[in-house]
């Protein structure tokens, strides 16, 4: 397992460069994940996606993909895109110290 | 080229011909999944393909019955009245429960993505028809040539 450095601390990713383990996320790493992944700095909207990703990995065990995000976190899809370029449920769940989206959809 | 040295794509154009719903969503789920990936992605719709798009159609198009192997049903019973609309319709049930939108929905939200929509300018005139016979996520109706010219650099993709 890989180690990456976020502001001097180290933790551990996957092969994705996703947090291998959610143990080692809070709203700070998130926002430094947030710049490196090129979304900056996070607003009300950008936290509105990523609680709802983490709500519903909790429950079914993986994140979502952009049609579930389209139909139900609130934020519509040019939305999505708008606020996580280039590949919103990736980025997004990135930044929520979750595994890549396994849906197609 | 549409890659760069790790060999990583970048844009896609997908050409859809077919008017069946196992023609026309393979297409759609790459197009889609090109876009979750961040690369860029054209949809081009020609010939029956156009069924997709076409506002009054887009909404009954339906699994191919007869002629269709991967059915696993002999022909003849494909071809009864009312078969192609049975089998849609439990194709259909099993596609919401993976989160597969209907066409409409998901031409809308492939456009949303930033994807564009464009539609076959042989095909449209010889199906007499006009842009406002199309949905409104349709862009233009281009020549194969504009089609070339507006994939530079793209993966084309046949379907």
């Amino acid at each position: 397992m890989a180690t990456k450095q976020f502001n001097g601390r180290a933790v551990e990713v996957d092969a994705d460069g996703h947090l291998a383990d959610r143990v080692d996320w809070d709203e700070a790493l998130a926002g430094v994940i947030a710049e490196e992944a090129g979304v900056g700095e996070l607003n009300d909207r950008h936290w509105l996606v990523i609680n709802f990703m983490r709500k519903v990995f909790d429950e079914t065990g993986d994140a979502p993909s952009i049609r579930r995000l389209t139909k139900e976190s609130g934020v519509p899809t040019k939305e999505l895109y708008a606020l996580f370029p280039k590949g919103p449920a990736k980025k997004a769940a990135m930044i929520a110290g979750l595994p890549k989206p396994t849906g197609c959809i | 080229m549409s890659e760069n040295n790790n060999g990583e794509i970048k844009k896609v154009s997908i050409i859809v011909s077919k008017g069946s719903l196992e023609g026309i969503y393979p297409a759609l789920i790459m197009a889609n999944g090109a876009r979750m990936e961040g690369i860029e992605a054209t949809l081009f719709f020609t010939f029956f393909g156009l069924d997709a798009i076409i506002d009054k159609r887009m909404d009954k198009v339906k699994v191919a019955t007869v002629g269709n192997p991967g059915m696993h049903i002999p022909t003849f019973i494909g071809a009864i009245p009312g078969m192609s609309a049975f089998a849609t319709s439990q194709m259909k049930k099993e596609m919401e429960a993976l989160d597969i939108p209907p066409i409409r929905e998901f031409i809308e939200m492939i456009h949303d993505t930033g994807a564009d929509i464009f539609a076959c300018k042989a095909t449209v005139d010889m199906f007499h028809l006009k842009k406002e016979d199309f949905c409104e996520q349709v862009d233009e109706i281009i020549s194969v040539g504009q089609f070339y010219e507006k994939s530079a650099g793209a993966e084309i993709i046949f379907t």
